[in-house]
């Protein structure tokens, strides 16, 4: 679990994050959701100490995040998996030592155990006959299930993905946002996923917080928000006619 | 930036693999550039200082003597490392600033490592090997005069190896060797500097390895002044 109080961010003077206070819950898919330059990259950067808070408080598990030394939060890091919006794979190592590579880095496992428990993970995330190639070779989609399973190669205990499906058909898509569930209830993971797809929101959206002018304008599940008369959220959820047509089903049945 | 380079390091493993990429890559990756410019400038040189010796009296040895004094105590040394500022600084930066754009950095600081340790301990490593470049440009430098001016026939074979031997001095060799370390930690930290802090997109990289390459001109040329003054008066 995951506590946030409070969390402000401003950039040469400007708020990025105002006041932001929420809770991202243990073994469900938690789903940052807002119109870009909302501040949800900055948010998730913000939780991870890539970019420091101005003020307010992060709390892991009961760790306070904020006070931790250099060495605590190196050692927190390990037990965090993170899929970058544009996958961040290392270019100069093959798909199979992307995923080597954290337990490379952190066990002093041999490098045959290590190669064993890589294909276990690139099995899971259905990477096939991708062992070899560079990312450079890969389609959008694979690289996402590369990043996917470097992040979870160390069975971590928290999960952040910055729009895990962005730049994906519809059909890839879904099936990220199904196997980034999947690997959450599995593992009993914390997941926060940043995100602006609202196919993604009434797939896995476990728990949302809707964030609008780097502020907390909504939170809730997917059910809640048909329900909602929220007009911030009901207007960026319900913009395409689509789901208006979706809200209308769900609210007749 | 230079302090946490020195702090928590890396996996020996994977620092040996980094050192040994990076060796390949800055050290032996720029001996054939050095080599084909330090043979043809020593060859220049040389010819230069045949064309403005008219004088019968002074002896033909004094070719080889300028080439060799240009050659060990600024050519080698200085201009190699304004060259290698070119080649190895811009890719130091274009490299880590690319990590920087496509977030291969925060991919890495995620993970829990020194990434400062991890991109940049292994380039000033591998740097420390400069020297050996240098001491192969002095060697092609005078080597590149010696075939020029014997097969040019501005001096025999033997007045080029006593004029080479005239008054050395070997501090002049310890001399270019100092001012070679310090600039080996130039080329490593100033463009890994630009590299990392870099902000913005792929544009932005380019420009980055520019400034990159025109601040560690700047600081090999000051340094060469400062160093000069305290070696050699």
């Amino acid at each position: 679990m995951i506590k946030v109080k409070n969390i402000s961010k401003a950039f040469d003077g400007i708020k990025v994050l105002n006041q932001i206070s929420t809770v991202f819950d243990k073994g469900k898919t938690n789903l940052i959701i807002g119109q870009s330059g909302s501040g949800k990259t900055v948010f998730i950067k913000c939780l991870l100490g890539l970019i420091e808070s101005d003020s307010g408080y992060i709390e892991f598990d009961n760790k306070a995040f904020n006070t931790m030394s250099i060495k605590e939060r190196s050692i927190l890091r390990q037990e965090v998996g993170m899929v970058f919006q544009g996958s961040a794979l290392f270019d100069s190592m093959t798909v199979e030592e992307n995923i080597m590579f954290p337990m490379q880095m952190f066990t002093n496992k041999e490098e045959s155990e290590v190669r064993d428990q890589a294909n276990i993970v690139i099995k899971r995330v259905n990477l096939i006959n991708a062992n070899e190639k560079y990312p450079d070779e890969i389609s959008g989609g694979m690289k996402k299930r590369v990043a996917i399973a470097r992040a979870i190669v160390m069975n971590p205990k928290y999960l952040f993905c910055d729009e895990p499906n962005s730049g994906l058909d519809p059909k890839t898509a879904i099936l990220i946002d199904n196997l980034i569930q999947e690997i959450t209830e599995e593992y009993n993971i914390t997941t926060v996923i940043n995100t602006h797809d609202m196919n993604s929101v009434m797939e896995i959206g476990k728990k949302i917080v809707f964030l609008q002018n780097g502020k907390k304008a909504w939170e809730g599940t997917k059910e809640d928000i048909f329900n909602t008369d929220n007009k911030a959220v009901s207007n960026f959820v319900y913009s395409s006619d689509l789901f208006k047509k979706v809200r209308e089903v769900y609210l007749k049945t | 930036m230079i302090q946490s380079v020195f702090g928590k390091f890396t996996k020996w493993n994977i620092l040996k693999q980094l050192i040994l990429k990076d060796i390949d890559v800055l050290i032996i990756g720029s001996l054939g550039i050095v080599s084909f410019i330090s043979f043809f400038v020593g060859g220049v040189v040389s010819i230069q200082t045949a064309l403005n010796l008219e004088n019968p009296l002074l002896p033909k040895n004094l070719i080889a003597f300028a080439t060799r004094q240009s050659v060990i105590l600024e050519f080698a040394p200085t201009f190699i490392s304004i060259i290698m500022a070119g080649k190895v600084g811009s890719y130091i930066t274009s490299s880590i600033g690319t990590m920087r754009v496509t977030e291969q950095i925060d991919a890495l600081e995620v993970m829990g490592i020194n990434t400062y340790n991890y991109l940049v301990f292994p380039k000033i490593i591998a740097l420390s090997l400069y020297p050996l470049v240098i001491c192969a440009s002095m060697f092609l430098g005078i080597f590149g005069g010696y075939i020029a001016c014997v097969y040019g026939g501005w001096t025999t074979s033997g007045e080029f190896i006593e004029g080479i031997q005239l008054d050395f001095i070997p501090f002049h060799v310890t001399y270019a060797f100092i001012k070679t370390g310090f600039f080996s930690f130039v080329l490593a930290t100033i463009p890994s500097f630009h590299g990392y802090f870099m902000t913005g997109g792929a544009l932005d990289v380019g420009k980055a390895s520019t400034v990159s390459f025109v601040w560690t001109s700047v600081v090999i040329i000051l340094l060469n002044y400062l160093l000069t003054q305290l070696l050699l008066t």
